[in-house]
């Protein structure tokens, strides 16, 4: 299958913000950037990155420091206002203040760049605002005052309002921002269902960096030093490009769970035996507790329940005999909190 | 609630909404009509209302003094206070979508105040014992050259306003810089008067109780002629006060050119209240308290509709103020902006009290 054609691609792209009119001040660049139909590519980044920045530029609300900027073949630079309206769009983490406009009348505002002078919706632009906000499953909020949403409902709105602009590309500055973590997973959900189904390019900028691996078909990282990485986010975590982008902000990032570790235990070594859930989250609690989870024979031994509710967990030091069984994590914790010695808690604490 | 409502509700809404919406802006031109014809009854000789309906359809009656009061006295004035009403409150909402900010009106951010030093220079160039009833009765290019200087000074005061909004993003702070300008142009109009002739100054204070009477002829004319103008650059930035509601960003990722549709807005405004202040002077309240009004009562934040809909009540009440000043059965007038800011601050009040986050929280 050929590669279908780029909508958005960036060349020697520098952005960033001028000081003052003579004083440049570069955030991120040089980047080499391609957007394609029917992607989801999640931009990943430090605060202060450029992140927010590099979404401006590309959308054009923001000039570029240098560079070629192309949408849809076209320089983003020659583009007027409502030609660029046509081909992007972009949620913004600009706050929406407009309680009295219903959401029907918010996502109709998507239309903007598709309607007369006065604004007047024809059928085919109500088709289109119908559509946006049955994609985004706000059909149901139509007639609801845009102040009486909740934070995600809001959210879904605003990408309704972004789809209903009828854009081949889609830019969303950090959309998952204050919401909780069922609207954030719900989200990133819609989000990939409408690349996969609309065709749209569709690049956000998030710090849900387990959501992003998960949802992404591309990951673009930018790290502190403008830098910018990117690739499928299964060969950024493999070829290690992930970890060595995080390590740099202190972040120990895990490739077998695909997890930032909260942890860095410097207790004796603990060998867990057993597999699934069960010895993943004993190896979860036992890292907080200090010990160092292994799947090599070491002085330390759990071993973990087959199933759930299949059985207890057993404890023993190499040559003792098993302790336990004990019925849960808690109770395993404890009967280990209790072994007087080679304790890493009462190691730390008598120091 | 049943299945049935909710697969019903999204087909009939829009309509039960639309028609409610055409209902109360009919309701709203009656309610002008009536105003209209009580305000020209009113006043030192009371004309019963068949009268004046009969007068004003040109049709014959049997006291002349009525045809000539209504004709050459409160015909204009009703018809001045039509203009004042429906363009400060037209300023008014494009003032508070621009900035985003409930508070913005053009008294609020120093409009008026720019408009004044306007027609203060005006004045000092003159350098002739000019006060501003003086200024009525020049002629029309006098009345030109005053509108001229009074808009230039309320855009003057608008421009310096924007370029600190786009600084400032906070709305308590530009209310500040609006009241600051203010005091500045009216510690400079204060330095003129205090080398002014005291009959002068009489006059000027005469005018900053605001009035709509005596604005007649060709006076109205100019008048009547550059609200029209504001007020049809306004309903042609119908669309970008749309857009704009969700704030400059999004408006420019919309497809809007934000520089060419706020400096549309920016004439429309000065040229309402830069005018309406040279001929009556600052009248308050209007611009600022009609546009939450009107919110409040079509429930909307649709500029295709709430731009009529400020046209008509801003009308209305300045109308029913007018009638009120008249103090009915007395032979005395009150000043049109000591009524229109005894009405307009409760309902500012009530605005600021109806919503504890005013500050974010506007449409």
């Amino acid at each position: 299958m050929p590669e279908p054609m780029p909508l958005l691609t960036a060349d020697d792209l520098t952005v960033g913000y001028f000081v003052n009119r003579k004083t440049p001040r570069p955030v991120a660049g040089p980047l080499h950037l391609t957007l394609r139909p029917g992607e989801l590519v999640c931009l990943l980044g430090p605060n202060g990155a450029g992140k927010s920045t590099l979404l401006r530029t590309l959308a054009g609300l923001q000039p570029p420091l240098s560079g070629r900027l192309e949408l849809g073949g076209v320089s983003l630079a020659r583009m007027n206002p409502a030609e660029r309206a046509r081909q992007l769009s972009i949620v913004l983490t600009d706050r929406v203040d407009v309680g009295n406009l219903t959401v029907r009348e918010l996502v109709s505002l998507g239309r903007h760049p598709h309607t007369g002078w006065l604004g007047t919706l024809s059928a085919h632009d109500d088709a289109q605002v119908q559509a946006a906000l049955a994609a985004t499953d706000t059909a149901g909020l139509a007639h609801r005052p845009v102040g009486e949403l909740s934070d995600g409902e809001r959210q879904k709105v605003l990408v309704a309002r972004a789809v209903a602009q009828d854009t081949p590309v889609v830019l969303l500055d950090e959309p998952t921002a204050h919401l909780d973590l069922p609207n954030r997973v719900a989200l990133m959900r819609l989000l990939h269902r409408l690349a996969r189904q609309t065709g749209k390019a569709i690049l956000l900028s998030t710090h849900e960096l387990d959501l992003a691996l998960q949802a992404a078909d591309q990951v673009w990282l930018l790290p502190a030093d403008g830098s910018l990485r990117t690739g499928t986010p299964e060969d950024l975590v493999l070829s290690g490009t992930f970890a060595a982008a995080f390590a740099r902000e202190g972040l120990a990032f895990d490739p077998t769970s695909g997890t930032f570790a909260l942890h860095a235990p410097t207790g004796p070594a603990m060998q867990v035996v057993g597999a699934g859930a069960a010895a993943f989250w004993t190896r979860r609690a036992l890292e907080r507790e200090g010990f160092v989870p292994t799947t090599e024979c070491a002085d330390w031994r759990v071993t973990v329940p087959d199933g759930p509710g299949l059985g207890h967990w057993t404890s023993q030091l190499m040559g003792d005999q098993p302790a336990g069984p004990h019925e849960s994590i808690a109770a395993l914790l404890q009967a280990l909190r209790q072994l007087p010695h080679n304790h890493p808690a009462g190691a730390a604490a008598s120091h | 609630m049943s299945t049935a409502f909710l697969t019903a509700a999204p087909a009939v809404a829009p309509v039960v909404r639309r028609s409610r919406t055409a209902g109360l802006l009919l309701a709203l031109l009656g309610l002008v009509a009536l105003a209209f014809v009580l305000d020209i009854a009113l006043g030192p000789v009371r004309i019963p209302l068949p009268a004046v309906v009969r007068i004003l359809l040109g049709q014959p009656t049997d006291t002349p003094a009525w045809v000539f009061i209504v004709q050459q006295i409160r015909l204009p004035k009703a018809l001045t206070a039509l203009a004042v009403g429906s363009g400060l409150a037209v300023s008014g909402l494009q003032m508070q979508t621009l900035f985003r900010n409930p508070l913005a009106g053009p008294s609020a951010l120093g409009l008026t105040a720019g408009a004044a030093l306007g027609v203060a220079a005006v004045m000092m160039a003159g350098g002739s014992v000019v006060g501003s009833y003086a200024i009525r009765t020049l002629g029309l290019g006098g009345s030109w050259g005053l509108v001229l200087a009074a808009t230039t000074g309320a855009a003057l005061v608008m421009g310096l306003v924007l370029v600190l909004s786009a600084r400032v993003r906070d709305n308590v702070v530009l209310l500040i810089v609006g009241l600051m300008i203010a005091s500045v142009t009216g510690a400079i109009v204060s330095l003129w008067q205090y080398f002014s002739a005291p009959e002068q100054i009489q006059e000027y204070l005469l005018w900053t109780f605001g009035s709509v009477g005596g604005v007649t002829g060709r006076q109205l004319a100019v008048l009547a002629t550059v609200v029209a103008v504001g007020l049809g650059l306004a309903f042609a930035s119908a669309k970008p006060l749309n857009a704009l509601l969700l704030g400059e960003n999004y408006a420019r990722s919309m497809g809007l050119s934000v520089g060419r549709s706020r400096t549309l807005i920016i004439a429309s405004t000065s040229l309402l209240a830069g005018a309406i202040t040279a001929f009556c002077g600052p009248i308050g309240f209007v611009g600022l308290a009609v546009p939450h009004l009107v919110r409040a009562l079509l429930r909307t934040a649709d500029h295709r509709v709430l731009l009529p809909g400020s046209c008509l009540a801003g009308a209305a009440l300045t109308l029913g103020c007018d009638c009120l000043a008249q103090l009915p059965g007395s032979q005395t007038a009150l000043p049109l902006s000591v009524v229109t800011s005894l009405l307009g601050a409760p309902v500012v009040l009530w605005v600021v009290l109806r919503r504890s986050n005013i500050r974010s929280s506007f449409s």
